[in-house]
């Protein structure tokens, strides 16, 4: 697409833009077999491989292979789970351990040589994972208090001057049910998107450079080393978000358990 | 065609989702946490656990260890203050039968040398009672011997002669 785009215009340097994440299918139409939705099943089977085979032996004193997975798996159980959650964290280690290796795999998938795609930067996919979070942290509080009484703690937070409601249930209301799922997905999708799209700039800028004029010759080495700081940049960003995404959903489980909050 | 319509209107807006995505990323996702949660979690606790309880069984057994070791040196402790105060005990009989020893050799000693001395002391009176008999015989014949020599008379008569020399040996006894 970009090729062709240079093509058109000649000389005249395109920037990256919102098109360049629409990929077309890989195999002829069928609108499931585009570069994200591959890379996503990809991951799906690259985490899954990664953590049977480490975890596979169990063993008291770990290989080098198990002591990687337990890392991260212990990351997520302790390091969210326990300090979050508190004392029933155990019931949501599995759906946390899922939620930070997905997220935390296709985010990296952005600066993986030849993949080079971060799926999460198509707004579908932190939908999905916000909803699901949604469903889990709304259904957590309803199963522990009652529906009624867990809507109640939300519209009419105990503890506060009864006028206050005024202005605090639409806040409260809109806080549970709009802002969390929708802040959730936008700072995730947001992160990715823009990440990838500044080593776009950077390394597209470059490369344009390179077949410009002498001086915008000399100048591309500095915006290819800048896409390279970039990458390491990503990369922690990358891994920030998808600790947020997850530290946020054990945030919002543990305030449904809590009785008042 | 319906895939070149919704691309470009998310060209347009990359916040509106893609149909496929959705039901993929949905599926990738349920997918991932049924693997997860039934094949990787349970091993990984299990892991953990039998770590706790082979650090908790190291413990355990060092603390063991440290308790057996304390009981022993308690016990030699004891046996050696035991052996300490029968070497004491030992020692004390010892002294004391040996001050018995001593005593009982002194006495059996003592009574060696009064029973010696007696013997010789009796045996002194007894020759000195021989030798007084004897000088006294020999003394009163010579006295009688030397008297009639002297007087010239022959003092046969027996009685006379030994009423003569009895007097004069008392004399002789009274004088001294």
């Amino acid at each position: 697409m970009r090729k062709f785009a240079f093509a058109d215009s000649g000389e005249g340097f395109v920037p990256p833009s919102t098109a360049d994440f629409n990929l077309p299918p890989v195999f002829g139409d069928n609108e499931f077999t585009t570069k994200p939705i591959l890379l996503v099943l990809f991951s799906v089977v690259l985490i899954s491989v990664f953590f049977i085979i480490a975890s596979r032996k169990a063993a008291v004193v770990p290989s080098k292979l198990q002591f990687a997975g337990e890392s991260v798996y212990a990351f997520v159980r302790n390091g969210i789970g326990q300090e979050i959650i508190g004392h029933e964290f155990m019931r949501f280690v599995p759906f946390l351990f899922t939620l930070f290796t997905f997220i935390l795999t296709n985010n990296v998938f952005g600066i993986v040589p030849l993949l080079q795609f971060p799926a999460m930067s198509h707004v579908s996919f932190p939908y999905v994972l916000a909803l699901i979070s949604f469903f889990v942290f709304h259904y957590v509080g309803i199963k522990k208090q009652g529906l009624g009484k867990y809507l109640k703690g939300i519209a009419f937070m105990p503890g506060v001057p009864k006028f206050v409601y005024i202005l605090l249930t639409p806040i409260e209301i809109a806080t549970f049910f709009l802002v969390r799922p929708l802040t959730l997905s936008l700072r995730l999708f947001a992160n990715m998107f823009a990440g990838h799209l500044l080593l776009l700039v950077f390394i597209l800028g470059g490369e344009h450079m390179l077949s410009g004029a002498i001086g915008l010759k000399l100048i591309a080495p500095f915006a290819f080393a800048f896409g390279i700081g970039m990458t390491f940049f990503e990369f922690m960003v990358q891994c920030l978000q998808a600790y947020i995404f997850t530290l946020l959903t054990a945030l919002f489980i543990a305030g449904a358990l809590a009785d008042e909050h | 065609m319906s895939f070149r319509t919704s691309a470009s209107e998310a060209a347009a807006n990359p916040l509106i989702p893609h149909t496929a995505e959705l039901i993929v990323g949905t599926i990738a996702f349920a997918l991932l946490f049924l693997v997860l949660r039934s094949k990787v979690v349970p091993m990984f606790e299990k892991a953990f656990a039998a770590r706790t309880e082979a650090i908790q069984g190291g413990m355990e057994k060092a603390e063991k260890a440290q308790r057996d070791a304390q009981v022993a040196l308690e016990q030699y402790t004891a046996q050696l203050s035991d052996a300490r105060g029968e070497a004491q005990k030992i020692r004390e009989e010892a002294r004391v039968q040996g001050a018995a020893i001593i005593e009982d050799l002194r006495g059996k000693a003592q009574e060696e040398a009064a029973r010696i001395t007696a013997a010789a002391t009796a045996s002194i009176e007894a020759e000195r009672q021989q030798a007084i008999t004897s000088l006294r015989n020999e003394v009163g014949s010579l006295a009688t011997e030397l008297a009639s020599k002297i007087v010239g008379e022959a003092l046969d008569d027996q009685v006379r002669q030994s009423r003569i020399v009895d007097r004069f040996l008392d004399d002789l006894e009274k004088s001294k």
